[in-house]
């Protein structure tokens, strides 16, 4: 079907019954309680068909297309980020040069130049940005903005676009391609979401951070780490290179990670007063609320799996 | 013709500008007024403003949205004039003092006897970036013969991060649109100015992006 090799063709599919399990049940919950009020999971549920059709979508279509979606990805964040964090008046324009650097980083990864690719924002961009805003010439909260704005970038810019460069790498699973790795990436860290909340919901008790994050409990986070390092560990073998216990060991990086990003991105939340980053996803909040997670585990799995196989 | 390339305008330029460069975060958009007629009062930092507040409507009734704006600007030259006055559909005012009160508002309440929605700044002009100035009692003058009317409040932040006055260089930012509930007419055209300015700043501290404000004296003296 489409071309797609075997392994993330059947992914794919078994995303998609996932979906529609809990599209059913929603309808289900919805004839057992017409009472209780379901907008926010049914406008959830909607919005996660949205993403997985337009993500589906784009992988099918071509690397290209995908390495262009992931640019636009980055650069919807890292605007989110900018809109909520306090900025400078006189920085609009560094903050132009900051969003530059998107298509530059994405197109060092679509020419394979891994050296470039990793140092480019960590060097160049961060070398750059304090220079131009040198030339503007506001030092009033300078170290503070170009603080926040490098950041912004390595968040929102350079950990995202290991997500494009894991489409680059040599296959070396042919049944998967380089598609199963962008699967197993995405489907690990947004079942690690799920999970924790799962297992916190139904076991939670003692609180982990409940300055930060007052949902958040020991029970969720090591269920769910239990529950994603089993599950990646059989997964890894069909969509990846990695062996099962190169896959077990990948699951519980990424279930830590994972939860690392989420309260990260809380904590700035928490900081600025807000609940949400923005209003892009119904029902999820902005766009950041929902890559939170997979800002850390994307540059996290693919270094993990370059030092072991590449 | 004219409302072929309006449509065209708003469909393919600022819609597209409007999702991607800006992005909004739109509170309580059940609050705007759908039919005429009706005053949308907002606060005023930039010239996206308008292009955002249009946006917010479907292609088909953009043509009834009429920002009022200043005649001394938008009909300062031969294209300005005509793009502003056949594209955007202003409805053009003169600020300057001399001109009678009677006939100010003459076209205005053409506009609103014909079921439009007219979109009025009282700050006057676009000032300094998110900071509001004083208020004008133009809409209290223009509303007195009619007490009823729909005069919905908006709240626009981020737009002069975005596109400041005096710039020419958009940079991309989120913006939030917070709607409010109708203003309820007062006779007194002071306390009825008053009172949409309270309405204005409740609406201000629901925006998401307000914590931005950073804003410093090198920028406020431009």
């Amino acid at each position: 079907m489409f071309n797609l090799p075997e392994h993330s063709f059947y992914m794919m599919l078994f995303v998609t019954l996932l979906l529609v399990t809990a599209s059913v049940a929603r309808l289900l919950l919805k004839v057992k309680n017409p009472q209780t009020d379901h907008t926010e999971l049914k406008q959830r549920i909607q919005s996660w068909w949205w993403m997985i059709i337009i993500l589906f979508g784009i992988l099918i279509a071509s690397p290209t297309v995908a390495t262009v979606f992931f640019a636009l990805l980055s650069f919807l964040a890292l605007k989110e980020f900018f809109s909520i964090v306090p900025t400078r008046q006189a920085d609009r324009r560094v903050l132009l040069w900051a969003y530059l650097a998107i298509p530059a980083q994405y197109y060092w990864a679509s020419l394979n130049w891994y050296g470039m690719f990793i140092i480019f924002i960590p060097v160049y961009v961060f070398l750059f940005l304090p220079m131009r805003a040198v030339f503007i010439g506001e030092t009033k909260g300078f170290i503070r903005s170009l603080g926040t704005i490098h950041w912004a970038l390595m968040l929102s810019v350079f950990c995202i676009s290991h997500i494009a460069y894991l489409l680059q790498l040599p296959v070396l699973n042919e049944q998967a391609g380089a598609l199963g790795l962008v699967l197993f990436l995405i489907f690990i860290t947004q079942f690690n979401d799920v999970c924790q909340y799962i297992w916190g919901k139904a076991l939670g008790k003692n609180k982990i951070i409940p300055k930060v994050s007052p949902n958040k409990t020991w029970e969720g986070f090591i269920g769910g780490v239990a529950t994603v390092t089993i599950v990646a560990g059989f997964l890894a073998p069909y969509l990846t290179p990695l062996t099962l216990l190169q896959g077990l060991v990948a699951g519980a990086l990424m279930a830590v990670a994972g939860f690392v990003g989420d309260v990260v991105i809380s904590s700035v939340k928490r900081d600025l007063a807000i609940k949400d980053s923005g209003t892009l996803i119904p029902g999820h909040g902005g766009l950041l609320d929902r890559i939170d997670s997979l800002i850390y585990t994307a540059p996290l799995f693919f270094h993990y799996l370059y030092y072991l196989h590449y | 013709m004219n409302r072929l390339l309006k449509i065209l305008f708003f469909a393919l330029v600022v819609k597209p500008v409007v999702f991607f460069c800006l992005g909004l975060n739109v509170f309580f958009k059940a609050r705007l007024p759908r039919t005429g007629a009706a005053i949308i009062v907002a606060n005023h930092n930039s010239h996206l403003d308008t292009m955002v507040l249009m946006s917010l409507y479907p292609l088909l009734s953009i043509h009834r949205i009429r920002p009022v704006a200043a005649a001394d600007y938008f009909l300062s030259n031969r294209f300005l004039a005509w793009f502003s006055l056949n594209i955007i559909g202003i409805i053009p005012i003169k600020r300057r003092a001399g001109s009678a009160h009677s006939t100010l508002f003459d076209e205005c309440h053409n506009a609103l006897n014909n079921g439009d929605i007219l979109v009025l700044f009282p700050e006057g002009s676009r000032g300094a970036p998110e900071q509001m100035s004083e208020l004008k009692r133009g809409v209290h003058h223009l509303i007195k013969s009619r007490p009823t009317l729909n005069v919905a409040p908006v709240f626009l932040h981020g737009l002069g991060r975005a596109l400041p006055k005096g710039e020419a260089l958009l940079v991309p930012f989120n913006c939030d649109v917070v709607i409010g509930e109708p203003i309820a007419f007062v006779d007194d055209a002071k306390q009825y100015i008053h009172n949409v300015g309270k309405a204005l700043s409740l609406l201000e501290a629901q925006c998401l992006t307000r914590q931005c404000a950073v804003t410093d004296d090198q920028q406020r003296e431009s």
